[in-house]
């Protein structure tokens, strides 16, 4: 019994930063939506599920749809961008190179997200360095800022670089003599790209997806900033409840029902994510 | 012709290291061929070049006749057990052996089939569904063979497919993967360090060194007749020696080693006169004891004693040489160390080696 004890002892740590910043929190913001909200801002204490009929009106499912939208094509642009990109980096470069061009990866890290959004504000902008460029060819200016567009080019800008690093650690750990197997065996390279490198990278394709996923459905500063708050989602949307309109059992309603969006998409994905986990 | 491969002036290097000097080799159809040397011999790197893995810097390849060159790996006619097996982890034992017939415009029946009899040729039989991870070393062995067969290929290389096994077990298979070749007639390509493995399962072996071909003979003439000091060395030849040539007359040579033993060998062999040469004597050729009438006769002391279980090896002291005399188990003797004996071996025991 004295290894269960130990095992209780190595998850205390783990247990208590789940439970006071995830468990907690979802509680209180659960039951934040089940209250009123006063004239002021305020929380009254009377229990109601208005905030809840409010938040499956046609209105707000729009909003969550077009987020759940901007979600996947998210994750679908970083992942066709990201394979070549962790596949070069994990096959093709010399392994002395390897530590230096993933250090580049991580890289934007080092910078604030915000300023990183501000940096984009500048290259898209209609006097920015993009359309500067254009002029320069003789071509006119696109309306690159304050548009779906900028938002889902910011979300892909940013999201990036968690779709190539576990997508990298399951490219890096392919063992090549399968490739060699598959090609002496009669595989094209396209038939073993198909039927041996994506299978067996799958788990990092699971990770990498729902790495960019998750914070993508939530995304508030891209669609804030790139997309000039033109565009709902439904980030935004709980953002504005809590900080501009100040009706926080509504923006906890939403906030909860993002969250159990989030479970049931997991739920949904849950064969190729426990193949993710044992790998 | 189905199944010849023909390696011409082949050469390959990386970077500085040269791996392949400008080797050539025929290997005929449906023979069992054996590249053997130690590591970093070039072996596997000729392997991977008939397998497409790797292209000559110079040379030309031919299998069945055609010039290969160019030739990705998944146009060869060519298939390869690799050394560690290689399979896919995410398909069972029949999506292995299946794999390289998918695709291809066969009808899943006959897919079906034909990997039901490729599983029973390497007796896995009923093991279809089972995952590689639930598979013992021997079986997945079985499997990459029977995964690589089953497209009846040309000619099939093998590139130390027991290394990773027990010793038992390694016997077993060796038998097994012979046998497999004698029914299927295939040509076979087979890459090993080990010299015993080479014999039990070769037709003809090229005994491989620095990146050439030191020797390429019959399995029995390799080991009967090795041509090299590299040669007699790595078959096991004990006792190798250094002399000059006194006189040739009768068909007997007369030498006097370096350590300056006097001895006859027989001379079919090309000795010269006053030249120098190396000869190597197997420890089982030589006794300990007198032989027959004109068998060389040398007084020693016996020096040291290992025993091996079938055979002990004694370490004779004559003069100045230490040579190594195997004496079989069934020769009951009581001798002990500083016993004064006297060995003795035919001069057809002695065989002429070149320098290198």
């Amino acid at each position: 019994m004295k290894s269960r004890r130990q095992a209780v002892l190595l998850l205390l740590p783990c247990l208590a930063v789940l439970g006071g910043l995830l468990v907690l929190p979802q509680a209180v913001m659960f039951v934040a939506s089940l209250w009123q909200r006063s004239a002021y801002g305020g929380l009254v204490r009377e229990w109601t599920a208005a905030n809840y009929f409010r938040a499956v009106e046609p209105l707000y499912l729009w909003i969550l749809a077009r987020s759940i939208v901007l979600a996947v094509v998210t994750t679908l642009l970083c992942l066709l961008a990201g394979w070549p990109v962790a596949y070069w980096l994990g096959v093709r470069v010399a392994p002395r190179w390897r530590n230096a061009l993933l250090v580049l990866v991580i890289l934007p890290f080092w910078t604030s997200f915000l300023v990183r959004m501000y940096a984009w504000i500048f290259i898209l902008r209609q006097e920015g360095l993009a359309n500067l460029a254009l002029a320069r060819l003789g071509l006119p200016a696109l309306p690159l800022l304050y548009n779906d567009f900028a938002v889902l080019l910011g979300q892909v800008y940013g999201e990036l670089p968690f779709m190539i690093l576990p997508l990298y650690a399951s490219i890096e750990r392919l063992d090549r003599s399968l490739l060699e197997a598959a090609a002496d065996l009669g595989a094209t390279p396209s038939r073993r790209l198909w039927r041996v490198t994506l299978p067996l990278t799958a788990p990092g394709i699971a990770a990498g997806c729902l790495l960019v996923f998750i914070p993508s459905l939530g995304a508030f500063l891209a669609p804030d900033l790139l997309g000039g708050g033109r565009s709902i989602y439904v980030g935004n949307l709980i953002q504005s409840q809590l900080a501009v309109a100040r009706d926080i059992p509504f923006g906890a309603a939403l906030s909860f029902l993002l969250t159990l969006t989030v479970v049931a998409l997991l739920w949904l994905f849950r064969r190729p994510l426990r193949m993710a986990g044992e790998a | 012709m189905r199944g010849a491969v023909s390696v011409q002036g082949v050469g390959k290097a990386y970077g500085d290291v040269v791996a392949l000097h400008d080797v050539s080799l025929d290997v005929r159809p449906g023979e069992f061929l054996t590249l053997l040397g130690p590591s970093g011999c070039g072996k596997t790197t000729l392997l991977r070049l008939l397998a497409g893995f790797e292209t000559p810097d110079a040379g030309r390849i031919l299998i069945s006749g055609e010039d290969v060159a160019g030739w990705p790996p998944y146009r060869r006619p060519v298939n390869t057990v690799f050394q560690h097996y290689a399979l896919f982890p995410h398909r069972t034992v029949a999506g292995n052996v299946a794999f390289g017939l998918e695709d291809c415009g066969i009808p899943p029946s006959e897919i079906a089939a034909r990997v039901s009899r490729a599983l029973e040729m390497v007796r896995l039989t009923g093991l279809g569904e089972r995952r590689i991870d639930q598979l013992s070393g021997g079986q997945k062995q079985r499997v990459a063979l029977a995964r690589a067969v089953v497209l009846e290929p040309d000619v099939l290389l093998l590139d130390e497919p027991m290394a990773a096994l027990d010793f038992k077990l390694r016997k077993e298979m060796q038998v097994e993967v012979k046998n497999l070749q004698e029914r299927l007639r295939t040509t076979f390509v087979f890459v090993t360090h080990d010299q015993e493995e080479a014999l039990i399962m070769s037709d003809r072996i090229a005994l491989m060194n620095e990146g050439r071909i030191e020797q390429l003979d019959r399995t029995e003439a390799l080991y009967e007749r090795p041509r090299t000091r590299f040669a007699a060395d790595f078959l096991g030849v004990k006792n190798i020696l250094e002399g000059t040539v006194l006189a040739v007359a009768d068909g007997l040579a007369a030498l006097r080693t370096r350590g300056g033993l006097e001895l006859r060998a027989a001379a079919g062999d090309g000795y010269r006169e006053g030249a120098a040469v190396w000869v190597a004597v197997r420890a089982e050729r030589m006794r300990l004891g007198g032989g027959t009438e004109g068998d060389n006769a040398l007084a020693g002391t016996l020096d040291d004693e290992i025993y091996l279980g079938d055979r002990t090896e004694w370490r004779v002291k004559l003069g100045e040489e230490l040579v190594t005399v195997a004496e079989a188990a069934s020769v009951v003797s009581e001798r002990h160390r500083g016993e004064r004996v006297t060995v003795s071996f035919p001069p057809a025991a002695v065989l002429r080696l070149d320098e290198r």
